[in-house]
């Protein structure tokens, strides 16, 4: 196994003889401020947040996301879950968020262990530590702080008595990289499935003997929803896993959980407030959950199906209350595709034009989609302030986008960028993809000239205009059809980025950024890996690898040693392609599609064969729906203007360039 | 006088204190607290134009990171044309001292509003007017012989050189025209205890110190005192204005107008 080469953390404060009667460490955590970058991480403080009592009968969760504190605090699930809990007699919550490195050193030197940011209690004072898990590099995070809290990070390591370790977030669709250290997974959304595993709790918890914790860990795996991976044994054949078979009395798949109906969960009613700075601050109201476009590459839109929205009344009630209660003068309606909901021209009008805002509240829409974006959108978001745009094609050509299944054809884009210029845009930003199946260079190359048709487009209104083009390295996601493809080297991805930059020299207006092709392949090893790179994320954490979603921390050379150690090699875990037969890491868990589903849709892409947004055409019996018992909830039997994914579409003809757009370049 | 019809728009200043946790949020921060506060106060503040409207607040000197106070300012242009404050049918200038009380509420815990009171018409800024602040630190490391002999020799130095890096390149700045006044206040021999760490020789020092021509930090100032000493607490306790060889605060803290008969009789001892 893996050898302990550096000591764990040994925090200085004497171990509470009951949980509930823990101090507060606020007078040493103070004195260690002054010292610090942004010292207000550490503070709490914001509007909306609760100072729970602790005691008897009610089981304290802290809600910890393993990333600093302005990029976890705007955590919609995270919020969701705080104020559900927080309302339960039987329950309460506090939050921590990952110390930066200078925090953490800090403690480590005075022995202060990891801390809630309400009440400032160890993190030994609370039953649970539950994990918010949205990215893969911050694996190394969660070990932290584990290892911060004073706990062992292996649960196998650690006592009865000690808090229980759970996660969930996306990437718990594939478990096995955080095996070994998190005693509990909770797999799918979280609203009603947390209610159930509280109430287990508190029924377990005046007791705290080993075979109690026995009993918990299996009433647990018995819960719809929640993974137990100490309960499944894994088997390796010639250096590859073969099974992961259950304990017997254990269910051999454990399916996701999904709300039904969204417009039974407002939340978050309180959204937090916090007084500094964080990513997103805004009102965020989630408008609706799901995606069925069915682009191949995105894991979020394939596990969060069927799609459920929120009716549009409860939408307003939530934006103008979230409003009048936070202060802020912008709000984000939250999707995977915001411009695909219902009627949301009218509601955005509605939120703009609602005379109480004396017209001074700006509407964020993330995540476009060029198809359903028009020009009406444009102008009612651009009345106020104009934020940011961002369009994602994804693909250079139209072959590329449809094997990707992103069927935006390039009239609808050079249209939405029309649009945006038109409405006095002067920055126009495009998300691609490279590295992905059948990808060709002229693949590669179209996106520089995709961008400088943009170009093309904006001088029409302005004379100075800006796209940015944003290239990331795609790597193939768990749960997805492109879950059995090979992942390029990072060589390759350098040497495709430097194809783009020098189709793209010259070109004056368009920029080319890229994602670190390196943080690709590590980000390769812990999505697509089995129980054995929880060894790998355990030595890449003990060389000092934390915060590795950030560039100034993150190093491949710590994830290439640690695999050689472990015996693994970049060539497996990462840049192969796995074929039918192979037991997938995580084959045990289900978001609800058919297997049979995803590689019709694999081999489908393979040939370049699109698939139309299913919620305005027939069902491809994915067996999101049918599997939960559910249909997609859309207010609208017609797909909103602009046509979406194909729908109404001539999908072989996709590609064909408007005429008039070619023009003399330089 | 609160929203009387005027064709700019009436400037409220408005006096808090910065204490507790919130201390450690920066400045940037304060600007963002304050206009959520307002946009849900309700009270109507004029707007700026162009491309990124924003409210019009205006602050005076910044406060470091950190440090606490008791007199901090902030001016509030409101729309012009208002008489009362919408949504109620109250005469605006009744308002005074519950829009104190209404604002504390909105503001994060302990940022509380003191005084709010409409400005003459012609006033300055904070950011012109304020000539100089009072300051009380807590440091540690020295006995308070050694300290008291260094404040001494800095009070009795021509220059007072420290060296700031500013985009890259390194400066040298003389601190010393800017303290106005340097004293060691009190002494704690024992120590200050925050868990294993004990901070030995803890004293308390006051100073004023000009804005101009530019702020010095107190960590600058405890700087300057030479190795071995760190602040380890800093409090603003008040801000001045200098005219006419008299000094008075921006706002007094009872909520009397700037400019009362206070304010004159002072002027008239002078």
């Amino acid at each position: 196994m893996v050898p302990v080469e550096t000591p764990t953390f040994e925090p200085s404060a004497p171990e509470p003889a009951a949980r509930a009667s823990a101090q507060s460490l606020w007078s040493r955590v103070e004195a260690l401020l002054p010292d610090v970058q942004k010292p207000a991480r550490y503070v709490g403080g914001e509007e909306g947040a609760r100072s729970p009592v602790h005691g008897e009968g009610r089981v304290a969760w802290l809600l910890c996301y393993p990333d600093t504190y302005e990029i976890g605090l705007p955590n919609q699930g995270l919020q969701i879950l705080y104020e559900l809990l927080n309302d339960r007699d039987d329950a309460l919550a506090e939050r921590s968020y990952a110390p930066w490195v200078d925090m953490e050193s800090a403690m480590r030197a005075d022995g202060v262990p990891l801390f809630s940011v309400e009440n400032h209690l160890p993190a030994r004072a609370f039953d649970v530590l539950a994990f918010n898990v949205s990215a893969e590099l911050v694996y190394t995070n969660v070990l932290n702080m584990i290892d911060l809290a004073g706990l062992p990070v292996r649960s196998s390591s650690r006592d009865p008595g000690d808090p229980l370790v759970v996660a969930g977030g996306h990437c718990v669709f594939n478990p096995e990289p955080l095996a070994d250290f998190v005693d509990a997974f909770v797999v799918g959304e979280g609203e009603e499935v947390v209610g159930e595993v509280n109430e287990l709790l508190a029924a377990h918890l005046p007791t705290r003997s080993a075979s109690d914790r026995e009993d918990l860990l299996h009433a647990l795996a018995r819960i719809p929803g929640v993974y137990v991976p100490s309960l499944f044994l894994p088997c390796y054949e010639d250096g590859r896993l073969v099974a992961l078979e259950p304990l017997p009395g254990v269910p051999a798949v454990v399916e996701k959980r999904t709300v039904a109906d969204l417009g039974q969960w407002p939340y978050p009613r309180r959204q937090l407030v916090p007084i500094t700075e964080v990513v997103h601050d805004r009102l965020n109201v989630e408008v609706f959950r799901g995606c069925t476009r069915g682009c191949r590459f995105c894991q979020a839109g394939m596990i969060t199906r069927p799609v459920r929205e929120r009716p549009a009344d409860q939408v307003r009630t939530m934006v103008e209350e979230g409003l009048c209660r936070t202060g802020y003068e912008e709000v984000a309606l939250t999707s995977l595709s915001t411009a695909d909901y219902s009627g949301i021209e009218q509601l955005v009008r509605d939120v703009i034009g609602d005379p109480r805002h004396e017209g001074r509240v700006s509407v964020s829409l993330p995540s476009l989609r060029v198809d359903a974006f028009t020009v009406g959108t444009a102008a009612e978001i651009q009345r106020v302030r104009r934020t940011g745009l961002t369009f994602a094609p994804e693909g250079g050509t139209w072959r590329m986008r449809k094997v990707i299944n992103k069927l935006i054809s390039e009239e609808d884009l050079y249209s939405a960028v029309d649009a945006a210029f038109s409405q006095g845009w002067r920055r126009v930003k495009l998300y691609f993809l490279i590295g992905l199946p059948t990808e060709r260079d002229e693949d590669v190359i179209a996106i520089a000239e995709l961008g400088a048709r943009c170009v093309e487009i904006g001088r029409r209104y302005h004379r100075a205009v800006t796209v940015v083009a944003s290239v990331g390295g795609f790597v193939p996601k768990p749960q997805t059809p492109f879950q059995w493809a090979s992942q390029d080297t990072a060589e390759e991805l350098c040497r495709k980025i430097a194809l783009i930059r020098g189709a793209a020299r010259g070109v004056r207006g368009l920029t080319i950024r890229w994602h670190d092709p390196e943080a690709s392949v590590a980000e390769g090893i812990a999505s697509r890996g089995d129980r054995r790179v929880g060894a790998v994320v355990e030595r890449v954490w003990r060389a000092g690898g934390t915060f590795q979603e950030w560039s100034e921390q993150f190093d491949l050379g710590l994830w290439d040693d640690a695999l050689a150690a472990e015996g693994l090699t970049l060539g497996d875990v990462v840049h192969r392609s796995r074929d039918r037969d192979e037991c997938l890491p995580w084959g045990h868990i289900s978001a609800g599609l058919h297997p049979d589903f995803l590689w019709g849709d694999w081999l489908e892409a393979l040939e370049g064969g699109a698939v139309e947004d299913c919620r305005w055409t027939p069902c491809y019996d994915c067996g999101a729906c049918t599997g939960f018992g559910l249909e997609h909830v859309v207010a609208s039997p017609r797909p909103p203007a602009g046509g979406s994914q194909g729908t109404g579409q001539d999908l072989e003809h996709g590609g064909r360039v408007p005429v008039h757009l070619v023009g003399a370049r330089r | 006088m609160l929203g009387e019809a005027t064709a700019t728009g009436t400037r409220l200043r408005a006096r808090y204190s910065k204490t507790g946790k919130v201390r450690f949020t920066s400045h940037r921060d304060v600007v963002r607290m304050w206009e959520r506060a307002l946009r849900r106060s309700g009270l109507p503040v004029a707007w700026s134009e162009g491309y990124s409207p924003r409210p019009l607040l205006s602050f005076g000197h910044a406060l470091p990171t950190g440090a606490e106070s008791f007199a901090e300012y902030l001016d509030i242009r409101l729309a012009p044309g208002l008489a009362t404050v919408p949504g109620t049918r109250t005469p605006a200038q009744d308002l005074r001292v519950e829009l104190a009380q209404r604002l504390t509420a909105l503001l994060p815990e302990g940022v509380d509003v003191h005084a709010i009171a409409p400005l003459p018409v012609g006033s300055g800024s904070l950011q012109q007017e304020v000539s100089s602040c009072s300051w009380k630190l807590e440091v540690h490391g020295l006995a308070s012989e050694e300290l008291t002999s260094r404040v001494e020799r800095l009070l009795a130095a021509p220059t007072a050189l420290i060296e700031r890096e500013r985009k890259g390149r390194i400066t040298s700045d003389d601190l010393r025209p800017a303290v106005l006044a340097l004293t060691v206040t009190a002494c704690a021999e024992d120590g200050l205890t925050g868990g294993p760490t004990t901070h030995l020789g803890r004293a308390w020092l006051e100073a004023e110190v000009a804005t101009r021509p530019r702020g010095v930090r107190p960590r600058e100032l405890v700087e300057v005192l030479g190795p071995g000493t760190k602040l380890s607490r800093a409090w603003r306790l008040q801000q001045w204005i200098e005219r006419d060889g008299t000094r008075r605060e921006p706002l007094a803290i009872c909520g009397q107008e700037v400019g009362t008969a206070a304010t004159r009789a002072e002027r008239r001892a002078s």
